[in-house]
């Protein structure tokens, strides 16, 4: 009984968008996008440069709006709330930035304080100071902790970048691009660093990627945007067992290379 | 088959580019709502206390040693300059009077206003638009904080304190530059000097120089913020945040000079 409350748990969505239009000025991005995203699942995000894949959760924040098309998270409508209820949603959804976006006239400390902070004025100094040594042990750089981000690696600023989001506990997490240039070594660190989150903080994931190893360690479910909407969605070898030309050459170069 | 499909790429919609003047309308709407946003949300709580003062820390102190020297030079050359022209009809007595009216008046309040438009207006304007262009204001956003009552309100709510600060105290600098003039070329003691400089300042003077002052140390914050906070193109756009809030900066604050004169002349006659 116990097992089918959880089944039934994980079955229910976190994301559901449905027909999404996303234009800049001329250039239509997103054409009609569907997406949903379940409760403890890992969905990797495919796509050339510029395809919209950094806009399509820019949108599910609500850091842009979309211009047609219905956008719920966490049974929210994402576009229709106001900015206060939006703020209460953001609690729940983590966000990782490609370039990590850490505060860089602030700690690694001050960088993981300040959104707790923020939120949670209640806390005593030492909670705070708990919480923030707790997610920097689980991204293992509690050593950082009173560095600049100037003092880091680029491997380092992705891991306080995703500290920085789980000192929130959030339900749902957003990965733009978590392998970006980095070296091969430290992608795979940070590939199981996000399989490490989902299991430790039981997140459900988007993550946006063109990197084929990353979308492989990481993706229960692999979606293919191409031409502004998502025309191949599966497991890994359900994508890629294909002869569309425009999904094969993507595989090939990131295989063969 | 979708039709979307069959599009060719980029461009199923027409979206026609605003004019010069539609574009013009729409950053002074812009302005406006940055405007309100800023008087809606810097008065409600949650307060930024550590940050306001933090600040106020940079913008005050950190431009005390370059006002100092602008204000104690002022002060000698305004001195020395005007000595000529008053010699001329024997009234170098009237030098102490005319010295504090004028630097309290005008010169102060200007000469202050300037230097933060160019150092204070510019970092701000680089500060926030390096911020921007490195999502790090999208960070914010996205951990639920609110950035603009962190990042602007305690900006312009810092640099319309201290500008009227600054203000007063270049003001009492000049003098001393003042006093270091006089006191070489003519006898005339501290005391004397301060008493005549003073007894010529009425309060209205230093209810105009007050206001003045409080209106550019606004204008000063609000024009770099909104540079800033709204800047994009990357490092091009950070250069562009910078070097529009200084230009605009010293733009309003002699538009606002030229105003605030008539205004106050209102009640002087």
């Amino acid at each position: 009984m116990e097992q089918k409350k959880t089944t039934d748990r994980d079955q229910e969505k976190v994301i559901e968008v449905k027909g999404l239009y996303k234009s800049f000025g001329n250039y239509e991005v997103l054409k009609g996008v569907d997406l949903d995203l379940h409760r403890r699942e890992n969905l990797v995000v495919l796509g050339k440069s510029g395809t919209g894949k950094s806009v399509l959760i820019k949108i599910l924040v609500g850091l842009l709006s979309p211009d047609e098309g219905e956008v719920k998270v966490l049974g929210q409508h994402v576009d229709q709330i106001s900015y206060k209820e939006l703020l209460a949603l953001r609690l729940k959804v983590g966000f990782s930035f490609q370039n990590s976006a850490l505060y860089d006239s602030m700690t690694v400390r001050q960088n993981l304080e300040f959104p707790l902070v923020r939120n949670q004025r209640k806390l005593t100094k030492g909670e705070v100071n708990q919480a923030v040594e707790r997610v920097l042990d689980a991204v293992g750089l509690l050593q950082t902790i009173n560095q600049m981000p100037s003092e880091l690696s680029g491997g380092q600023r992705k891991r306080v970048g995703i500290a920085r989001t789980l000192i929130l506990q959030p339900e749902v997490m957003l990965y733009d691009e978590p392998t970006a240039g980095l070296d091969p070594i430290t992608c795979l660190e940070i590939n199981s660093l996000i399989n490490e989150v989902q299991e430790r903080f039981h997140t459900s994931s988007i993550v946006i990627t063109h990197d084929l190893t990353c979308a492989k360690a990481v993706g229960n479910r692999v979606a293919m945007l191409l031409d502004g909407k998502f025309e191949r969605q599966g497991t890994f070898e359900e994508v890629f067992n294909t002869s569309d030309e425009r999904v094969k050459p993507f595989y090939d170069y990131n295989f063969i290379q | 088959m979708d039709k979307t499909a069959e599009t060719p790429a980029h461009i199923r919609k027409e979206v026609k580019t605003p004019g010069k003047l539609s574009r013009m309308f729409l950053s002074f709407y812009d302005v406006c709502q940055f405007v309100t946003r800023f008087f809606k949300e810097g008065f409600l709580p949650p307060y930024e206390g550590k940050e306001l003062m933090r600040q106020c820390y940079d913008i005050g102190y950190r431009s005390l040693a370059l006002i100092s020297l602008t204000g104690f030079i002022t002060g000698i050359v305004f001195t020395k300059q005007s000595r000529p022209s008053l010699a001329e009809f024997g009234a170098t007595s009237w030098l102490p009077s005319l010295v504090g009216i004028a630097l309290l008046r005008t010169l102060a309040p200007l000469l202050t206003s300037l230097i933060a438009a160019g150092k204070v207006g510019s970092s701000i304007g680089a500060e926030l638009g390096s911020m921007r262009v490195t999502e790090q204001i999208d960070a914010m956003e996205v951990s639920a904080t609110n950035p603009f009552k962190f990042l602007v309100t305690t900006r312009v709510l810092a640099a319309t304190i201290t500008i009227p600060i600054l203000t007063f105290y270049t003001a009492m600098v000049g003098m001393l530059g003042a006093l270091l003039n006089v006191s070489l070329f003519e006898d005339t003691s501290a005391r004397a000097f301060f008493q005549m400089s003073l007894e010529s300042i009425t309060f209205l003077d230093i209810t105009a120089s007050t206001v003045k002052a409080v209106i550019f140390g606004f204008t000063i914050g609000i024009v770099g913020c909104y540079q800033g906070y709204n800047s994009s193109k990357g490092t091009e756009g950070v250069g562009k945040a910078a070097n529009s809030a200084v230009v605009i900066g010293m733009f309003l604050i002699f538009i606002e000079e030229i105003i605030s004169v008539q205004f106050f002349s209102l009640f002087r006659t």
